[in-house]
Order: structure tokens, then C-alpha cells, then sequence
């Protein structure tokens, strides 16, 4: 089988900052990481091979610029077998619908049999990538997977979390499944993973000549993104709100209650 | 000169670092506390290959190289220098030996356990009455067909009881000196041989420390290291190599030291402002750092010469000299700066000034170090 | 000609969900201002006598969609009838709310018909002069909002935060339209092969929405059964500062600080806490942080939304009394 992980290299922090000048993010200093998500993913398709132990392999894909190919190699360093990057600057400003217009083109050239994504990237939360590319590739999905019951080359059986109940759902392979970072604990990796991330494996880069085939090149990119960033501002930052002295027990309650009301909570 | 990191470098980096922050530095305390040796810290490092860094994969080792290995003690030492003293002394002092004198025969049979952490090495040199002067060492080993017999009393022992393989070291001829030292890889489960008191002791505390008793311990032939009478060669180059892995771990305790205090003076308010905004505060830490970063260059030189099979005898004992003075140094100053939290247990610096002081001490003190500089440097 | 907001319906077992309910609230404003109605998408089986609901909070329209097909959430065939409804009734807007079904079923239908879709907004409007939906959101986890645009497809669609948007009161005097469609449904590819309800989920504070916690104020161990109390009517969980951990008056899996969790709840209610720097890493990320102490000068207050300077022994009782009754109000609505 052939076990294809889709991840993103996010900022290692949820505290990034606004450049208030450009507008940008402020990524300087910032290390990246493989988004939690995501790599709860991987941790899934290693002991989905481990378990199947059938000759399956792990494939990792990843959309990104050059910098992503360490979030790659450590993918690899982890245990996965081969990595691609699809990396190019027509694929710059892709919002979520060209970015997996991109993805769903690279998994028909590479081939799969499984696609596993994280649910949802620390930077962006939008979960909507992995549907998306579902939809693309016409294969049927299941978001927010909590648990994979069982496993064999015809179907998968995933435990699906919903606000009050959960589904045990049986899905015909190829599938599409989105995995909450309770799906497994990730691994580290290995010292001997990591020499061979970088000596005895290799992490390929497909651009836009590589897939134009596979996807129609006005739907990708900046240009090709049906939504787009109208403006960026950071929420104003938390500092002393108000504070009463002087009030009795009652108007306390009162201010509280009526504090509570105006935020929905009650 | 390059001062970077390989890619590889940095990865292992990042990954030790994840490693040391979320599975051993939760339990820094605790086995402090208890003085309990963390058994359940073993596998894990096993899994992710800690044991065998800087061996070939044939024999089961990482296939990585000896500045990966320093790297990852010293990323184990800022959390917890126990952990990282059950990983050198395994690492360096009892695989080493095996991998550098051992014959195939006897590679093959220990080195692909040790090397996959199945089982845990140490190694006993020392006596109650020959520390630095190894010389005077009283445990007596003689052949008896294809055994040899072994009579005494090792101490201070690291991974003492927990380990499976020992390498000791014995005197077979007492008149030849140093000369008539010779070297046994022995099992833990030999007859005659067992394990004495544990220490008590005022650092590394969750680290196993005991005698070793030899009692007509019966050792196959076929277990002796090299030749008769090469002990002395083989224990004092194990030492040589030893001291770049201990020098990284007092490195990493200064590392460790240093972070914590960067983040508390950056929180602890006095006089209405941060204790980072005093000049003391600020001259105190950039001298340390400095001191840190300076300790950390003879470091990794030390292990890229080994690694690179170039003559590392001196920049190995200039290593472990100055990465243990900086590391009491780097302690005790950053302690201070704690103030009187800083003498509470509930934090971690007062341990680290604890640990910080072994490292002066085992594996030769700073004054043996400085013998070995001055002799290399011929000073005499 | 694309036009009006449309609202998908969320129901389960037939009872309408709540994000519905907000959602027609908020479609009521963004229709007003493009001079459109607001039409609500009720999909399932054996549903037809919720659309009268749905007109009650505001929907123009109701479309139905009834079929055993849409019994339980499934995605291929949900995604079929909203494709269905789109595709014959060109909405100017689609609203779904940002919950598991939603944020599963919206992506996948903007997928197939081609058009922007906007994760998890928190805020909608209209822009007077281009007409266009200003859709904004948090990213970063909450750091940093965005505010995004769809120009050029139709509909412009979004997953909306529950909780956030307000519902209108019920009226039983409004009227509109209903509307059945027939969809012709595919077998689907992926099967149910059980439905579990109401799982029981061990209580893990960072996780927990609401948060009443304790700190050295409260004086004795027993008290925390009062903050308990406030929790429970709040839908929340009780936790902790490190003293009360220490004194054995509550678990360690309860206490928020740097060695203990770090959690970023919607509310926090620090009772008698003081907030000393170990405190307040963990819960400087909290959404909004009421906190009540009798000392004047507490750190806590320099972070607190609203601070009350007063006896938390006195005002906790008071306090979930007085939540309870607002809530038991709200209800009879």
C-alpha cells in the first residue's frame, strides 16, 4: 500500500508578530516546524506500514518554498521513505483552494493509495486543504479521525470524533483521511534516521513544469486563488482591563453577569 | 575555518534537544530527589539510537561521528546530568574499549547489544586506594586454563548493578607496574562477582554508583581485551576519549545553568524592574556565556580531531578541564542570580551546582588534566 | 444572477443545532444590507416540521432537503445536496457553521463548484461599496485577524465560530416560504458501521472552554466545591494555582502555571489568585480573564479584562446563583 502524508512547515509559534509597516508576518527568529497535526499524521502512516508490514511504503509531500525540505528530511529521518516538495514561485499566494489544486496534481503524478493530512495548520486553522484535495482527486474523506481501528488493502475503519458523538465509519480505499494530533504521538527521530534523511535518501522537488499537466494553471497561485487578504491586523494586545474597588458583592455579580451575557458564554 | 553546523548536525540538534526537554528533563528532579537510578529512561534512549552514536552501523551502532555523540551529551546534560553520565559511561567508556581493542570475535558478540542499548556497559577502574595513580591497583587477576581468576575491589562505580557488560581493569604482574595491568570484559552475571554498597553522593544522585566485588570471579580467556600487560594502554586511551564526552557533558550543565537564569531575570522583578536590567546581571551572564561558548569550541575541536583521526590527547584534556571549571563556575554564579529561590529545590540551578562538581572529579580530576596538558605540551 | 445569504442548517436527530439558529441571526444583517433574504438550508430525514423553526428566527425561505440519505452526517451525500441546492438557486453567500460538520462539508463543496471559502470567521460584513462579504478571522492561533475576500466566484462561502454571532429571539409570528428540493443520491462510497453518543471524555483542563479556578484566596479545600458549582452551571472546569496543589486540597492535573498547564480558555476566573509570573505563564493566553482578590495590588489585575476587588468567598456563591437564573432565562426563551 502506498501511504501518501501531506504536511506543512509552519512557524514554531502561535506568538508571531504583524509587521505593522508591510503587514507581514514577522517570521525572523522564528524556527519552523512540521505542523502538530501533520505530523501526527506521519506518526500514523509509520505504524500503519509497521503494522501492515506488507512492503508498504510512507510517502511524504509537501508545499512549500526551498526552506521546507528540512520539515522533509525529518519526515524521512522519522522513517518515511521518500519525500517530494512542490515547491515553485507560480505556486507563491495560493490560498486553500489553489494549494490543493496543486497537491491533488502532484499525488496523481506520484501515485497513492491512502492520503493522510493533518487536520489543520497551526499558522493558517483553516482544515480545509485536506477535503479539498479529497474532492480534487474524487476520493472519499473522513476529517477529524481520531482513531484508525483497523486497516487491510481494500478498506480502512476510522473512528471519526464529531461535538456529540462518534462515528466508526468503513471507508474503500483510495481515501482521504484528516488526522487530529490525538491520532498518534509522533516518534523523534532517529540518530540513524537522520544521517540517513540526508546520505541515503532524497527529497524531490516538483515545480510548475513538472505538474502543469495534471492541473489547470490558471486555478493555482496568487492569480489563481478564489479568495484573497483584504487586510491583516494583530489583535490589539491584552493589557489591564477595568478594574472596580469600590462595588458591593451584588454589583459585582452584576458587572460579571452582565460580562458574561455580552460574550455569549451564558 | 567553518564554525557551522552540518545540516545533519543541526538536525541531530533539534532532535536531542526535543528529546532531552520532553523525556528526560521531567524527571531530572524526581531521580535527584529519590536518588533512583532511571531505569525507565533506558529504552527510550535506546530507541533513538543514543547508545551507539559514534559507531558503524555493521555492529549495530548509528554510523554517525564523534561531535554528533559529544552533541548529545551535551544536549542530555542540560537537563539532566545523570542521565547524560549513564549514557557517556556506557557510550565511551565500556563500548569503546570493545569497539577500538577488542578482537572480532568479541566485537560481534557485545558490540550489536551494547551498541542498540539491549544492554548497558560500564567500566571499573578505580580502587579504593588507586584513583588518579592507577598503578597502585589491587585487583589481582591469574590464569587458571582457559579462565582467569579475579580477587578484589573496584569503586565509584557508574552504572554499577545496572549494567550487563563491565570492562575491568586488573593487574596480572604486579612488578611490571603499569605494564603488568591487563584488561577483561566481564559479564555482569559472572560467578564471584558481585555488586557492593551504593554511594551517596551529593550530585548525579539518580546515577548508580557502587563497588564492584570480585571474589574468585571466573573470567573465559577468551574476554581479556589485547594482550597481557596492555591494560594500562587501553584504560588510559578509553580516558582520553572519555574526557571529550565528559567535557561536553559539564559543557551542557553550564548550557543548562545559563538558560535557566536567562529566563528567570527576565521574570524576577526587584526595585520595580527586571533583574535582567541591572548591569550586574548583564555583565554576570555575558561573561558566562562567553566562558560557555569559548568551553564549547575546545569541545567540539576535541571531538572533530578525534574524529578526523588526527592526535586529540591534548585538546581532550584541555576540554574536560575547561568545561568543568565553567560548568561549577557557570552554576554557582547563575544560582546567585536565583537569589534565595535559587537555594530551593523546587528549582533546578542548586542541582545543577551539585551535578557541576562531579565533573572536576571522575573520569581524572582538573589537576590530572593538567598534568596531561603540561606533559603534551612539554613543559617539563 | 447570483442572490441571497444562505444558511446551512445544522441538525442532529432532528433537533436543530445552535450555530443554525446564529447563523440566520447574522444572514439577517448581511441581507439587510444587500437589500436580499436569508435562506435556510434544512437537510436531513424527517425534518420537514423544523422549517416553520427556522422561519421563527428570521429565514425568508426555507429549502428542504429530506431524504434518509441525509439521516446520519455522512459527507458524499451531504455534499451532494448542497452542491444541489447551489447549483439551482446561485447564492450570493453560503454560511456554515465552523463545526465538525461544517468545517468537513464546506471545503469539500467549495472544492467541487469553484469557489473561495473562509475558515472560521468570527466576523462578517458587507462592504458598502463593492457589495463584496468581508469575511474576518483569527489566525495564529487568535494572534493576528485577517480579513478575506472571494471577488470573483459565487457563492462567497464561509465556516462561521459557533458561539460567536447572535441569534435573534424566536417570533412564531414571522412567516416565509418553503420549499422542497429532490435529490437523487448516489449509494456512498464510505459506510457507518456505528454511532456512538454522548462519549464520556476524562476532564483535561487545557481543553476546558470556561475555566473557574482557585488560587491561595479561597482559604480552605472546601471551597472548591463552591467554585465547582460555578463551573457546572458555566459548562466549565475547575483548576488551580500551585499552593493549593502543594496543600492536597486539589489534583495536579488540575494546576495551570509553569509547572503545571498551560491553557487558553475562552474564560478564566481567577478567584483569590494573586498571579505571580509562574501563574500567569499559564494562563496569559486565556481569551478573556476575570479575576476577583481582596488585595488591591495583585498582579493578577494587571491582566485581567475585569477585576474586582472584593471576597471571593463572598461573591462565588452570589455569582453562580445569579448564572444560574440568567441561564434558566435564557432557556424559557
Amino acid at each position: 500500500m502506498k501511504i501518501v502524508v501531506c504536511i506543512k512547515q509552519v512557524p514554531d509559534t502561535t506568538e508571531v508578530k504583524l509587521d505593522p509597516k508591510t503587514n507581514t508576518l514577522i517570521r525572523d527568529g522564528v524556527p519552523s516546524i512540521i505542523n502538530p497535526d501533520d505530523k501526527a499524521g506521519i506518526e500514523t502512516a509509520l505504524q500503519l506500514k509497521e503494522k501492515l508490514n506488507d512492503g508498504s511504503t510512507v510517502t511524504i509531500v509537501s508545499m512549500g518554498p526551498p526552506q521546507a525540505d528540512v520539515a522533509l528530511r525529518e519526515a524521512l529521518a522519522m522513517g518515511a521513505d521518500e519525500a517530494y516538495l512542490l515547491s515553485d514561485r507560480a505556486f507563491g499566494g495560493s490560498d486553500t483552494y489553489a494549494t490543493s489544486t496543486i497537491i491533488a496534481a502532484a499525488l496523481k503524478k506520484i501515485g497513492y493509495d491512502l492520503v493522510i493530512t493533518g487536520r489543520q495548520a497551526i499558522d493558517g486553522d483553516t482544515a480545509q486543504v485536506g477535503p479539498q484535495i479529497a474532492e480534487h482527486i474524487g476520493i472519499p474523506q473522513v476529517s477529524y479521525a481520531e482513531e484508525i481501528v483497523s486497516i487491510d488493502n481494500e478498506k480502512v475503519v476510522v473512528k471519526r470524533q464529531f461535538e456529540d458523538r462518534y462515528h466508526i465509519l468503513e471507508l474503500p480505499l483510495p481515501c482521504l483521511i484528516t488526522a487530529l494530533a490525538e491520532l498518534a504521538e509522533p516518534r523523534y527521530m532517529s540518530v540513524r534516521g537522520i544521517y540517513d534523511a540526508y546520505r541515503e535518501k532524497e527529497v524531490k522537488v516538483l515545480g510548475f513544469e513538472d505538474l502543469k499537466e495534471l492541473f489547470n494553471p490558471e486555478y493555482i497561485g496568487l492569480k489563481g486563488s478564489p479568495t484573497n487578504v483584504y487586510k491583516s491586523f494583530t489583535k490589539q494586545a491584552k493589557g489591564a482591563g477595568t478594574k472596580y474597588a469600590d462595588v458591593s458583592a451584588d454589583e459585582a455579580v452584576k458587572i460579571i453577569v452582565d460580562k458574561l451575557e455580552e460574550r455569549h458564554i451564558i | 575555518m567553518d564554525f557551522s553546523l552540518s545540516k545533519e548536525h543541526k538536525l541531530l540538534q533539534e532532535m536531542y534537544r526535543k528529546f532531552a526537554e520532553t523525556e528526560i528533563k521531567p524527571l531530572a528532579q524526581e531521580i535527584d530527589e529519590e536518588e533512583r537510578f532511571p531505569r525507565e529512561s533506558v529504552p527510550k534512549l535506546a530507541r533513538y539510537g543514543f547508545f551507539g552514536i559514534p559507531y558503524p552501523k555493521e555492529y549495530g551502532g548509528q554510523g554517525g561521528d564523534y561531535l554528533a555523540y559529544a552533541m548529545a551529551i551535551e544536549e542530555l546534560a542540560k537537563v539532566c546530568a545523570t542521565t547524560a553520565t549513564l549514557v557517556a559511561a556506557h557510550a565511551t567508556l565500556c563500548v569503546f574499549p570493545i569497539y577500538q581493542f577488542g578482537n572480532e570475535e568479541q566485537k560481534r558478540k557485545y558490540l550489536p547489544d551494547l551498541l542498540s542499548g539491549k544492554k548497558l556497559g560500564a567500566f571499573g577502574l578505580t580502587e579504593p586506594g588507586a584513583g588518579s595513580d592507577s598503578s597502585m591497583q589491587q585487583t589481582k587477576a591469574y590464569r587458571d586454563g582457559d579462565n582467569y581468576i579475579l580477587n578484589g575491589t573496584k569503586c565509584f562505580i557508574t552504572n554499577a548493578g545496572e549494567a550487563d557488560v563491565y570492562i575491568i581493569s586488573t593487574m596480572t604482574d604486579k612488578s611490571k607496574g603499569n605494564k603488568g595491568i591487563t584488561t577483561f570484559i566481564v559479564d555482569g552475571d559472572t560467578p564471584g562477582f558481585s555488586i557492593g554498597k551504593h554511594e551517596k553522593k551529593m550530585g548525579i544522585r539518580g546515577s548508580a554508583t557502587a563497588d564492584l566485588i570480585f571474589e574468585n570471579a571466573v573470567v573465559p580467556a577468551s574476554n581479556m581485551l589485547g594482550q597481557e600487560g596492555q591494560g594500562f594502554k587501553i584504560m588510559m586511551s578509553t580516558l582520553d576519549a572519555g574526557r571529550i564526552s565528559i567535557g561536553a557533558l559539564a559543557l551542557g550543565i553550564a548550557e543548562g545553568a545559563y538558560d535557566a537564569c536567562y529566563k528567570y531575570v527576565k521574570e524576577r522583578k526587584q526595585f520595580g524592574k527586571n533583574i535582567a536590567a541591572f548591569q550586574n546581571t548583564q555583565f554576570e551572564l555575558a561573561d558566562i556565556k562567553t566562558r560557555i561558548d569559548a568551553a564549547q569550541l575546545i569541545c567540539y575541536r576535541a571531538a572533530c580531531e578525534k574524529e578526523a583521526g588526527r592526535p586529540y590527547g591534548l585538546y581532550a584534556a584541555q576540554c574536560k578541564y575547561l568545561c568543568a571549571a565553567t560548568a561549577s563556575d557557570a552554576t554557582r554564579r547563575c544560582l546567585q542570580l536565583f537569589g534565595g529561590y535559587g537555594y530551593m529545590r523546587e528549582y533546578d540551578i542548586e542541582r545543577m551546582m551539585r551535578d557541576a562538581k562531579i565533573t572536576e572529579i571522575y573520569e581524572g580530576t582538573s589537576e590530572v588534566q593538567k598534568i596531561v596538558i603540561a606533559n603534551h605540551l612539554k613543559i617539563k | 444572477m447570483s442572490k441571497d445569504v444562505y444558511v446551512l442548517m445544522e441538525q442532529r436527530d432532528g433537533e436543530l443545532a445552535k450555530v443554525g439558529v446564529e447563523l440566520i441571526g447574522e444572514a439577517t444583517k448581511l441581507a439587510g444590507d444587500l437589500g436580499q433574504q436569508v435562506v435556510a438550508v434544512l437537510l436531513g430525514s424527517g425534518i420537514k416540521d423544523k422549517a416553520e423553526k427556522c422561519i421563527h428566527y428570521g429565514a425568508n425561505k426555507v429549502i428542504i432537503v429530506d431524504d434518509p440519505a441525509l439521516a446520519e452526517y455522512l459527507t458524499e451525500p451531504y455534499a451532494d445536496a448542497v452542491t444541489a441546492v447551489i447549483e439551482k438557486y446561485q447564492p450570493e453567500i453560503f454560511l456554515f457553521g465552523a463545526s465538525s460538520i461544517g468545517r468537513d462539508l464546506a471545503p469539500r463543496v467549495s472544492a467541487r463548484i469553484h469557489t473561495g471559502l473562509t475558515a472560521d470567521c468570527t466576523g462578517l460584513d458587507i462592504d458598502p461599496e463593492t457589495k463584496l462579504l468581508r469575511m474576518t478571522r483569527p489566525a495564529f492561533g487568535g494572534n493576528i485577524m485577517a480579513t478575506i475576500l472571494c471577488k470573483d466566484y459565487r457563492p462567497q462561502m464561509a465556516t462561521v465560530r459557533p458561539g460567536v454571532m447572535q441569534a435573534l429571539a424566536k417570533d412564531k409570528a414571522r412567516t416565509g416560504e418553503i420549499e422542497e428540493l429532490k435529490v437523487e443520491f448516489k449509494a456512498p462510497l464510505v459506510k457507518i458501521r456505528e454511532v456512538v453518543k454522548n462519549e464520556h471524555k476524562t476532564v483535561d483542563i487545557t481543553e476546558a472552554k470556561y475555566l473557574v479556578s482557585g488560587g491561595r484566596g479561597i482559604g480552605s479545600p472546601e471551597f472548591f466545591n463552591e467554585l465547582q458549582k460555578l463551573a457546572d452551571v458555566l459548562g466549565g472546569e475547575i483548576s488551580s494555582s500551585r499552593a493549593n496543589v502543594d496543600a492536597g486540597w486539589i489534583d495536579k492535573s488540575r494546576q495551570v502555571g509553569q509547572t503545571g498547564k498551560t491553557v487558553r480558555p475562552d474564560l478564566y476566573m481567577a478567584c483569590g489568585i494573586s498571579g505571580a509570573i509562574q501563574h500567569v505563564a499559564g494562563m496569559e493566553g486565556s481569551e478573556y480573564i476575570i479575576a476577583i482578590n481582596k488585595n488591591d495590588t495583585a498582579p493578577i489585575f494587571d491582566l485581567a479584562d475585569i477585576g474586582i476587588v472584593g471576597d471571593v468567598k463572598v461573591i462565588i456563591p452570589k455569582l453562580t446563583e445569579a448564572v444560574a437564573k440568567a441561564k434558566a432565562a435564557k432557556n424559557a426563551e
